[in-house]
Order: structure tokens, then C-alpha cells, then sequence
């Protein structure tokens, strides 16, 4: 069996030290204790939690006031005009997408490499993977001229005879988007199938009925778990591909088009780094949120976040260096009009742009580097989220100023969000952060099966006189 | 008699005709004739003030100003400025549902009822010639009488641009098949054309070598917009030789 000290709490790596004899027992008689922590976000609601709820349920429907008062007046409430055509929300589009790189491909990449203190983290990381791109996905809907037939995008025989134009890159978007949905739905459900047989054994009544329609009639055989592992470990392998493919897709959108400052080979994998960077920056935010509201310091330790922030540190690297070669390129080659795009964001947008630099590259590169902030709850917290900050300010960067000064300098202009389209993206926030609650509140957020088949490794079973070490969760 | 064949519908259709445009700017004043003429003849919705200053008017035709010079040696240079009805169009490709679309003419069309609106298209556009009805137009009475019936009035949410005045052709094609022959040149020509002055505007058809705008076009003064992108524009410029370039 594979030497794994991994611990989950001082608590038990006390006891794995002390005497193995007891320890088979102990485990046997602690598995309910544990399973009743990991899955202590699932009790019954408090007041707290309706507060919340409630707090973000209004900023959501705030969000669809303000889209349905640009669906009845216009495009014209938005900061929208010629030439910037595009503007927040496609900003907001592009952002949510590369949030949810975090999940699955963070994820994908720890199962697969089996790093074992990831287990603690895997279904909060998938859970935000589906949310914000469920998020993303509206983003595009609603930017829409005429958002009431948005479904002229969707391929199916129809009465107009016409298919949608598969040579549009937003067609390839929609396509990317919704595999990555698929995907990342079946990636969290498949992980969270012997769970959801947890909460099934312990809750009665419709929800009993329910947990067990979900769990699928899990028995928790050997032949299950063999399956089971297949299953996600072949998930795992498949998924990463579609999740770089997707914010390639998504950076395509910009890149194949001739507007100067888009039009870039740099893009995709520019993209694609970006969006894991501010994916682990929002694992970490998440993780630290989950930790604090349920009580969950024992199984999310230091130790995670010190290797999160070293993940955090290489990909703040990465994304360094791409934006480097991005600008450096391009000041290099001085092509005019290209040049101009560059001055001119760097003139208008100042402050924005320094504050992309220091929170993407400058502040996480330097604190990163040291293990003793890295362990630091509070500058992990502070980083993660001005890594997002920064995020969002890049892709605006990236959009925005390459609009406002296209080739005809005739028609050269500027945006400024309206409040729709502030209150959109903020309802996109809270309509995130809603799903969340609802999900932590309904299903496990801490992957149980995946923790305790750790502990499950070390545990020493007895057989007869003698004492064996176990062989659970060994493939 | 030469009429478009189609054979099927999925046989890449043919035209004789392939509409150009030359635009002689030593000629033109900017007296913005054209503008208005595109505007009476095409349903451009008359805009406010503020939807000006806020980069939303729907002219399917600019005149481009430009001070050239140091003062008091300071001309105005006039650049008129509509679709170029490029032949490859960026923003043919990235509609996603073929709202903009390329027709047998080597016009670059706009289907009004398909366009959902995502704009991606104005973004593409290099020449930034297309409008985007962000304001539900309306046309207070009288002024609605003056509407013409050959062509959509334009709901809000959809991208619009120049069509060579479409209707015209279409009708000018009419004509010439009920008579058996081809278009003659300078038959049909759009609002801005028939309307300028100075005759600055010259519309006709370019895969007749013999016709005035393919004659034009062959002036050791022609250029093209932007011609380093590729996008092979229908619309020729001759360029001004005003005194600063003496």
C-alpha cells in the first residue's frame, strides 16, 4: 500500500501514532463523528443561513430588474455604442468561464496525479466549476440585441430551414460551453454517487426519496467501487481536454477576428492559463469560505493552503510571462494601429491596469513565494481575491480598448458600464453565490467517500489475531 | 437573356453582375448630399442629439472629415465612408446565424429578421460602417408617410448597414429581365450616387470591363481601404491630389 501520512486533523494523526490495536475500532466507532462533521453543512438551516439567502436572492432579482428594463427599452441602457460594441458582458462572460477552469481541471489534474490532499477540496472545486459556467452561459443570452430569439443560435431542424453558421466562433462557443456543462455535471455527479448514498442512509421521508433516486441504488459493493474509480479516473482524463479546449474556443472568439489588439496566436493558451489562474484563486477564496462557515478547520488545513498557493504561485508565473510575451510582441513589431490600442489602454485605463499587474503577477508571485504567508488564511484570502479582481480588469482590458480604437480613427470612441450592466454582473455574482449556498446546503460540499478512503488506507484491520493493514481504496 | 440559374439549391450560385463603387475624393465637397439621400431612401431613422454624442447614430454613410495641415495652409480632406461590401467580408464569418451573408451580386447582405443581434459582426467590421439599432426608432406623423414601403423598418436589437440601395437593383434587374437583356450601365445607381453633386459617387457593374466604374477603377490613382487586411473591398477610392500631396 502506498506510504501516505496524509492527515486531516491533529486530532487523528495523534491517534495513527499511537497504538495500532486500537486504532481499527477507534476508526469503526469515529466514522459516524466523522461522517456527521463532513457532512455538518447539511443541517438543517439556521436563521443565519435564510439571511444569507435571502440577501443574495434580492441582489439576484435586483440583476433581473435590470435586465428585464433592458429587454423592454433597449440596448441602449447599456454603455454600448459604435464602436464599442461589446462591453461588460461579455466581460462577465469571459471571466465566469475561466472561473470555472478552476473546478474540474484543478481537480482533474490533482485526481489524476493522485495528490491525496486534494480530497478535502474536489467537490467544492467541481461544484464551482458547474455554477459558474452555468453563470457564463447566460452571459451571452442576455447581451443579445434580441435576447427573445437567442435560440436562432441552436442547431435543430426549424421553420426557418436554416441552420445557425458553424464558421462562427460563437457557434463553436456554444458548442464548447455546453459540452463543458455536460461534462462538468457528470464529472461532480459521478464523484459525488457513494455520498450521495450517505445522506440517503441518513435522511427519511421525501428527502430519503429523493437521495436515493440520486444515489442511483449505490450498495457500496466491491464490483461498485472498482466501477466507481474507473468511471472518475476515466472522467478525470477526459475532462481536462475539454476544459482547455474551452476557453481556447473562448479566446478564438477574439483572436480570429481582425480587430487590432484581438487578433493574437498568443490568445488561446494566454486564455487558458488565465482562466486556471483565477480558477485556483477561486478554489482558495471558496476554500477559506467553506472552512470558516462550516466549521471544517480540521479537514482543510494549512497544508492545503500552502499547496494551493504554490499551485497559485507556478500559474501566476505562467500567466506573467504570457502577458509579457503578449505586450512585448506587439511593442516590438510596432505595428501602428495595434501600437495605439496598447498606448491608448495603458493612457485611459492606468489605474485598472496597474492594479491587474499587482494582483495577478506583482502580489501573488511575491507572496507566494513564502511558505509562511502561504499558511496564512489572511493573505491567502487577500490574494485570491485580487487575483479575481485582477482578472476581471484584464479581460475588460482586453476587450474594451481594442473596440475603442479600431482601424477608422474617424469612429474612434469610448464605453462606460451603465448600471444595467453593473447590476447584471453583480447578480451574476450573488446568482453564483446563491447556487453555492443551495448546493452546500442540499448536498455533501466535503467529498466524505473521498476522505474517509484515505483514512480507510491507513487503518490497520484486525483478522482474527492477526493485524493487517487495509487494503481499501488501492487500485 | 441572363437571368441567375439555379439548378439546386446547393449549387453555389453565379451572377454577371458584381456591383462596385468608386468614390473620386478629388471630387467630392462633403457637401453630405449623399447622407441624406441614403438616409430618405432607406428608412434611417432619424436620431436625437444625445444618441449622437453617445456614438449610436444609424447613418449608413459618413462623410469623414480631416484637417490636413499647419495654419493658416490648413485644408479639409473629405473621405466618404459606407460599406465596402468587401468580398472577403470579416463579418460574414462570424454571425452565427447568417444574418449577414454574401450574396451571388458580391453584395454583403443583411437579413434583418435573422440577426439576433450579437453584434459581433460591427465588431469585425474593420471600416466601422455598421449601426446597431440600439433605440427602438419611431417616425412622429407626418414623417412616417415618407417611409419606403421596398424596405423593413428596422426593429431595435438588429444590425443595419449600407445595401448599394438593394431595392433598386432589385428592381433595375426586374426591368431588365422583363425587356430580356442585361442591366445597362448607369441604370441603376443608389440614392447617394444619383444624388451627389459633383458626380464624386460612381456605381455600376465591375465584371463588365467596358462600364464606367470598371473604367475608374483602372486609374493609376486608386487605393482601397485597409487593403493590407485582406478583406477585398467592392467600394474603390481615387485618391484627392489636392495641394498637399502636390
Amino acid at each position: 500500500m502506498p506510504e501516505s501520512h496524509e492527515s486531516y486533523s491533529s486530532h487523528k494523526s495523534h491517534k495513527s501514532k499511537g497504538t495500532n490495536v486500537t486504532h481499527a475500532t477507534d476508526e469503526t466507532r469515529t466514522a459516524s463523528r466523522l461522517n456527521d462533521e463532513m457532512l455538518s453543512s447539511m443541517r438543517p438551516p439556521t436563521r443565519r443561513w435564510f439571511l444569507l439567502a435571502f440577501c443574495l436572492g434580492a441582489v439576484v432579482a435586483w440583476g433581473m430588474f435590470a435586465f428585464s428594463w433592458q429587454l423592454t427599452h433597449g440596448m441602449y441602457v447599456t454603455g454600448k455604442n459604435r464602436p464599442v460594441m461589446w462591453g461588460f458582458y461579455i466581460t462577465g462572460f469571459v471571466f465566469w468561464v475561466g472561473m470555472s477552469h478552476s473546478g474540474t481541471l484543478v481537480s482533474a489534474i490533482l485526481r489524476l496525479s493522485q495528490a491525496n490532499w486534494r480530497r478535502p477540496i474536489l467537490r467544492a472545486a467541481e461544484a464551482m466549476t458547474v455554477f459558474s459556467i452555468s453563470v457564463a452561459g447566460l452571459f451571452p443570452i442576455v447581451h443579445l440585441g434580441r435576447n427573445w430569439i437567442f435560440y436562432y443560435m441552436i442547431p435543430y431542424p426549424n421553420q426557418r430551414g436554416l441552420w445557425p453558421n458553424f464558421r462562427s466562433a460563437l457557434l463553436w462557443d456554444m458548442t464548447a460551453i455546453t459540452t463543458y456543462l455536460i461534462g462538468s455535471i457528470l464529472f461532480l455527479y459521478i464523484g459525488m454517487l457513494p455520498d450521495l448514498a450517505i445522506v440517503r442512509d441518513r435522511s427519511h421521508g421525501l428527502r430519503g426519496k429523493i437521495y436515493a433516486i440520486l444515489a442511483m441504488g449505490w450498495r457500496g459493493s466491491a464490483r461498485e467501487w472498482v466501477i466507481y474509480h474507473k468511471a472518475s479516473t476515466l472522467m478525470a482524463a477526459l475532462i481536462i481536454p475539454v476544459a482547455v479546449s474551452v476557453h481556447s474556443i473562448v479566446a478564438w472568439d477574439f483572436a480570429v477576428t481582425v480587430v487590432p489588439g484581438w487578433h493574437s496566436t498568443i490568445f488561446p493558451p494566454y486564455f487558458v492559463i488565465g482562466a486556471i489562474l483565477s480558477g485556483v484563486a477561486a478554489v482558495i477564496t471558496l476554500m477559506i469560505i467553506i472552512r470558516r462557515a462550516f466549521h471544517l478547520q480540521e479537514y482543510l488545513t494549512p497544508r492545503h493552503f500552502d499547496n494551493m498557493g504554490k499551485i497559485l504561485l507556478v500559474i501566476s508565473l505562467l500567466w506573467s510571462y504570457a502577458y509579457f510575451v503578449e505586450v512585448q510582441t506587439t511593442w516590438y513589431a510596432h505595428e501602428p494601429i495595434e501600437w495605439e490600442v496598447f498606448s491608448f489602454m495603458a493612457d485611459r485605463y492606468t489605474i485598472p491596469l496597474l492594479l491587474m499587474l499587482a494582483g495577478n503577477s506583482l502580489l501573488p508571485i511575491v507572496t507566494m513565494c513564502f511558505r509562511r504567508l502561504r499558511r496564512s488564511i489572511g493573505v491567502m484570502l487577500v490574494v485570491s481575491l485580487l487575483v479575481n479582481v485582477g482578472m476581471f480588469i484584464e479581460r475588460f482590458l482586453i476587450i474594451v480598448p481594442s473596440l475603442s480604437h479600431k482601424n477608422m480613427p474617424f469612429i474612434w470612441g469610448t464605453y462606460r458600464p451603465s448600471w444595467v450592466e453593473i447590476s447584471v454582473n453583480l447578480a451574476a455574482l450573488a446568482g453564483f453565490a446563491l447556487l453555492y449556498t443551495l448546493f452546500a446546503k442540499l448536498f455533501p460540499i466535503v467529498g466524505v467517500t473521498d476522505v474517509r478512503e484515505l483514512e480507510a488506507q491507513k487503518v490497520v484491520v484486525p483478522r482474527g489475531r492477526a493485524r493487517l493493514p487495509s487494503l481499501a481504496g488501492e487500485e | 437573356m441572363t437571368t441567375v440559374k439555379v439548378e439546386s439549391a446547393m449549387q453555389k450560385q453565379t451572377s454577371p453582375y458584381k456591383w462596385g463603387m468608386v468614390i473620386d475624393l478629388d471630387r467630392c465637397t462633403g457637401c453630405g448630399a449623399c447622407v441624406v439621400a441614403c438616409q430618405a431612401e432607406n428608412n434611417v431613422p432619424i436620431c436625437e442629439k444625445h444618441e449622437i454624442a453617445e456614438g449610436r447614430d444609424m447613418h449608413w454613410l459618413r462623410i469623414e472629415r480631416f484637417w490636413v495641415g499647419e495654419y493658416p495652409d490648413v485644408r479639409v480632406r473629405f473621405l466618404p465612408v459606407l460599406c465596402q461590401h468587401c468580398h472577403d467580408a470579416p463579418c460574414e464569418p462570424v454571425c452565427p446565424v447568417y444574418a449577414s451573408y454574401h450574396n451571388p451580386d458580391g453584395l454583403n447582405g443583411q437579413v434583418y429578421n435573422r440577426c439576433v443581434g450579437t453584434r459581433y459582426c460591427g465588431n469585425n467590421c474593420p471600416y466601422a460602417v455598421r449601426v446597431f439599432n440600439f433605440y427602438r426608432h419611431e417616425w412622429p406623423k407626418p414623417l412616417d408617410n415618407q417611409l419606403s414601403p421596398d424596405i423593413t423598418v428596422r426593429s431595435r436589437g438588429v444590425m443595419e448597414k449600407c445595401t448599394f440601395c438593394i431595392q433598386r437593383i432589385r428592381r433595375a434587374k426586374e426591368d431588365a429581365k422583363g425587356e430580356g437583356r442585361m442591366i445597362r450601365d448607369g441604370e441603376v445607381q443608389p440614392a447617394c450616387a444619383q444624388t451627389c453633386p459633383t458626380d464624386a459617387l460612381v456605381f455600376g457593374n465591375m465584371a463588365d470591363p467596358d462600364s464606367r466604374v470598371a473604367r475608374l477603377a483602372r486609374s493609376p490613382r486608386r487605393f482601397q481601404f485597409l487593403e493590407h487586411l485582406g478583406t477585398h473591398p467592392s467600394v474603390h477610392y481615387l485618391k484627392g491630389g489636392g495641394r498637399e500631396h502636390a
